[in-house]
């Protein structure tokens, strides 16, 4: 595998302003700055925003996408963000004018469409995970915890139950699940994993007790591992009275196979931007829809999609609900794109994609864990599911080259490297996640890069030291940018001489 | 692939999950549909939809039509921008590292703020953020907003506070002007008041003259001021910056984003001071250099604050963002600049003040309801006419109009008002039509 991303040595924006210069104008004849505003209210200065015209800012702004690596590009098999492809049809239906220039609060005669779409989209997913009713609102992943968390909190608190100001999370866990429990005001717990990388039932029981408001498991975990015990762990967060929270990171593993509302969770959170094949867009928007159990559904955020029987419309009234959580009624451009991959696949579908989507891991991870210096710890004979979780501290010992050199050096293959050092019950941690839409041919082109990088690693190549040469920059001082002296978070100043 | 890992079967892969938890049956959902027939369905439900190109709409409230310049959309739907993830890897993230890097310039520029992060997920969340942030910044517990708030907004500030025990004190606004009432804020204001929440324009579209002497007066208490900002009015409006703001929060979507039936939106946050920097939530990108110093580069900055490092003691558990809408915020600045964005704000202040010439002269008809500059949006009343807005924005309808958000529920001590919203896609023409419209439901004769 060759790979070069572009080099431009591109400017920052500001660098490319020349005085006069208007790319974009509003009106063909535009009212001159002086207008009715009062003295009093006029901004003192103009902004000191760069004046460009508009093929230098398309030609920045395409410079700047060819120094960047997405899906449409190569292998990204970064674990537990399932970067699947996005179906390109997906994005040409939320393109369309009809939902771009929906307004939130227009009359719902003439919103119906839309309306329906969400019902539906909606309806389907509590169907997948098998849960009563679904929250399209949160806006990410993370929020999509927080209102599970608020759920969890209003409902103990509905039942008299307010005593319950603990949450628990085994040690393998997404970083949001404590980060989330926290912010709802909750004393996070964490309990250490068994000796294969499951919940251990005997240190949850002792963990559990009247304190506990809630449980947040992956399932599968974060080692790619189904818990075996799931519904013995249901049952025991149950018994003391606490509720069992799904964090969705993982469901790619499982559509089709088993339902994590059958499993005993109550709450059941999604993430459309990893299952359901949303683009990322390098950072966000994201969508984290909350499934839960018709005990909880009273309390979901208002408003909720709704049909009548002739007609939908949006639900404020519920008296019990937790409130809102975001402005108007959720990424609505992202579920669109998620709904049309849920009808572009159907339920056949979604289970093949689990189907290849765990075959690839496994292909996968026992081809990598035979190459020297890798390892697959934890239950090594138990199958994995959507990713697995590589170790590479035999490397470290033997040759000095650690999981982050590995990463590095995977980029000049074209691979985006995996999520590294994470989860932090994992020594050296390389989590992968290949996700149904890779072919074989390229998992062998990977597994032959991670031969290669090993041959490397023991023959002391110079290759593992100054790697990644293929990208757009080469090895970056992450330090520099984090040092009082020298931190630049914007154009204008470094931090020191503000 | 199967026979090279010695199975026969994908099933053996889930033979692991527990009998009684495997699914029996396939999903009951749908079969799969092709390309052709998922966009021929899809597309069918939509077009039972209105858009604000089908219908004439005069709605804002939080979210505001505005065009956006194709050269946005054109660069946003890039594959390298649009399917890639966060930027873990920065080597290989550079394109995206430094787009944010520019929006945290940009932002900075445009508030006269010092530091911002790479986006919130909208205004509402980034004001809950904020309240939070001057409670860790001054270990108090009180926040006060303005009386006239986004009701969803106030929804969601109170879903943000009520678990880290903050309480929300609500200041009044005179019924004249909308101004803040400074002797009730000086009764509110206390040792326990950790920031003081100010929008301007605010959600109804009125000023607010005292920005100073509210800012001074929350400064001298030790509180945090913080300021709510539509961004479009920044090319003439003072700035949060220029106003004394600790906080700056706003909402991004009229910067180059589609208004989506109210989602994705573009959490704005940006404030001053090293110590407030460390407080902050979100991702922040810092400008580097490469190990051999040879290259300027991007990467994350101040991690440490974050939930993937810092767990539980995070300063919040915000992980994906809106850095897509980021992108297209920072092309949208960068295109019309400093002269484009006085041009774009002085248009849509003459919109204003023309719709409230028109609208002011109709029969029983009180616009704006609040004696103050007003920008881009403002009251509507419809007391002396007798007849509801929702009867009025029913009869508008039928034209292929609509009307302006009934606030007659959010603040019934507006009477029968609707918040009316006008922008630089709204001519004068389009106007016209409306007060037209109006005079034929409310005078019930045609010009």
């Amino acid at each position: 595998m060759s790979f070069a991303q572009a080099k431009w040595n591109e400017p920052t924006i500001d660098r490319l302003s020349e005085h006069g210069k208007v790319g974009y104008h509003a009106v063909s004849r535009g009212q001159p700055p002086v207008s009715s505003i009062p003295k009093g209210l006029k901004r003192s200065n103009p902004p000191a925003l760069p004046e460009v015209s508009e093929i230098e800012v398309i030609r920045h702004y395409t410079r700047l996408s060819q120094e960047n690596f997405g899906i449409d590009l190569g292998l990204y098999p970064l674990g537990s963000c399932t970067m699947k492809y996005n179906p390109k049809v997906c994005d040409l239906i939320a393109a369309s004018h009809k939902i771009q220039e929906l307004h939130p609060y227009q009359d719902e005669r003439t919103v119906q469409g839309i309306l329906a779409l969400l019902y539906e989209a909606s309806d389907r997913l509590a169907k997948i995970v098998g849960v009563e009713k679904m929250t399209l609102q949160p806006a990410a992943g993370a929020q999509g915890e927080y209102t599970g968390l608020m759920l969890i909190r209003a409902y103990q608190r509905d039942k008299g139950d307010s005593e319950r100001e603990e949450i628990i999370v085994p040690d393998s866990a997404h970083g949001t699940n404590p980060a989330s429990a926290a912010m709802a005001g909750y004393k996070v717990v964490e309990v250490r994993s068994n000796s294969s990388g499951c919940v251990d039932k005997e240190v949850l029981s002792a963990a559990v007790s009247r304190r506990t408001a809630g449980v947040m498991i992956t399932n599968p975990n974060t080692l790619g591992i189904f818990e075996p015990d799931i519904l013995e762990i249901a049952g025991i967060v149950h018994d003391a009275g606490g509720l069992l929270y799904y964090d969705g990171a993982n469901l790619n593993a499982i559509m089709g196979k088993a339902k994590p509302g059958d499993m005993g969770f109550d709450i059941v959170h999604l993430n459309l931007h990893k299952t359901f094949a949303t683009p990322h867009g390098g950072g966000g928007p994201g969508s984290g829809p909350i499934g839960v159990t018709s005990a909880l559904s009273g309390y979901l955020p208002v408003p909720t999609v709704e049909f009548d029987g002739t007609k939908y419309y949006l639900d404020y009234n519920r008296p019990k609900t937790i409130g809102k959580i975001r402005a108007f009624h959720g990424n609505v451009a992202v579920v669109l794109r998620a709904y049309a991959y849920i009808l572009l696949h159907g339920a056949e579908g979604l289970e093949a994609a689990s189907d290849v989507a765990v075959l690839n891991a496994n292909y996968l991870a026992q081809k990598l864990r035979n190459i020297k210096g890798f390892s697959l710890p934890f239950a090594e004979s138990t199958p994995r599911k959507h990713e697995f979780v590589l170790s590479a501290s035999q490397l470290l010992k033997e040759t000095g080259v650690s999981a982050l050199q590995v990463a590095k050096r995977l980029l000049d293959f074209g691979v985006h490297p995996p999520t590294v050092y994470f989860p932090l019950i994992v020594e050296e941690a390389m989590m992968i996640e290949p996700t149904e839409t890779v072919s074989k041919q390229e998992l062998d082109g990977m597994i032959r890069a991670f031969q290669q990088i090993s041959e490397e690693a023991y023959s002391g190549s110079e290759m593992l030291k100054t790697a990644p040469r293929a990208t757009s920059v080469t090895r970056i001082d992450e330090a520099k940018a984090n040092r009082p002296k020298t931190m630049k978070l914007t154009w204008r100043t470094t931090v020191s001489k503000s | 692939m199967l026979r090279e890992i010695g199975l026969e079967l994908v099933d053996q892969l889930f033979q692991d999950i527990p009998a009684s938890i495997r699914s029996k049956a396939k999903l009951s959902i749908p079969s799969k549909l092709s390309e052709m027939e998922a966009r021929k369905y899809v597309e069918t439900l939509l077009s039972r939809n209105q858009s604000a190109r089908d219908i004439l709409s005069f709605l804002g409230a939080g979210v505001w039509p505005h065009y956006v310049p194709a050269a946005i959309d054109s660069v946003i739907s890039r594959g390298e921008f649009l399917t890639s993830y966060t930027p873990y890897q920065p080597e290989v993230s550079q394109g995206m590292l430094q787009c944010m890097f520019e929006f945290q310039s940009l932002i900075c520029d445009l508030t006269e703020m010092e530091y911002a992060n790479s986006s919130l997920y909208d205004w509402s969340t980034a004001l809950g953020e904020a309240a939070r942030m001057t409670v860790r910044a001054t270990g108090r517990n009180e926040f006060i907003i303005p009386h006239f708030i986004h009701p969803e907004r106030l929804g969601t500030l109170k879903t943000y506070c009520e678990p880290a025990q903050i309480r929300i004190v609500e200041v009044a606004q005179e019924s004249r002007t909308g101004a803040i009432d400074l002797s009730d804020l000086r009764r509110k204001i206390s040792a326990h008041t950790a920031g003081v929440y100010l929008e301007c324009p605010s959600f109804l579209g009125f000023t607010e003259k005292s920005c100073d002497q509210i800012a001074d007066l929350t400064h001298r208490n030790g509180s945090l001021f913080v300021m709510g900002c539509e961004p479009t009015s920044l090319g003439a409006l003072k700035t949060p910056g220029e106003l004394g703001a600790d906080i700056a929060v706003g909402e991004g979507q009229p910067l180059g984003n589609h208004m989506n039936f109210g989602g994705p939106l573009l959490g704005i946050f940006a404030c001053k001071g090293k110590g407030l920097l460390r407080n902050m939530p979100g991702r922040i990108i810092g400008s580097t250099t490469t190990l051999d110093g040879e290259q300027i580069a991007y990467c994350m900055a101040l991690q440490t604050r974050e939930q993937h490092i810092r767990r539980g003691k995070a300063t919040s558990n915000i992980c994906t963002n809106e850095a897509l809408l980021a992108v297209a915020a920072s092309m949208y600045l960068s295109l019309l600049g400093p002269d484009g964005l006085a041009e774009l704000s002085a248009t849509i202040a003459d919109r204003t003040s023309y719709a409230i010439e028109q609208l002011s002269g109709l029969r029983g008809v009180k616009a704006p309801g609040f004696e103050a500059f007003h920008y881009m949006e403002f009251t509507v009343n419809f007391d002396q006419a007798g007849k509801k807005v929702k009867e009025i924005n029913d009869e508008l309808l039928k034209a292929g109009i609509q009307g302006g958000l009934d606030l007659s529920s959010h603040f019934p001590e507006l009477g029968q008002s609707a918040l009316y919203c006008f922008t630089e896609v709204h001519s004068h023409r389009d106007i016209d039509m409306l007060r037209d419209e109006l005079r034929v439901i409310l005078e019930g004769k045609a010009a």
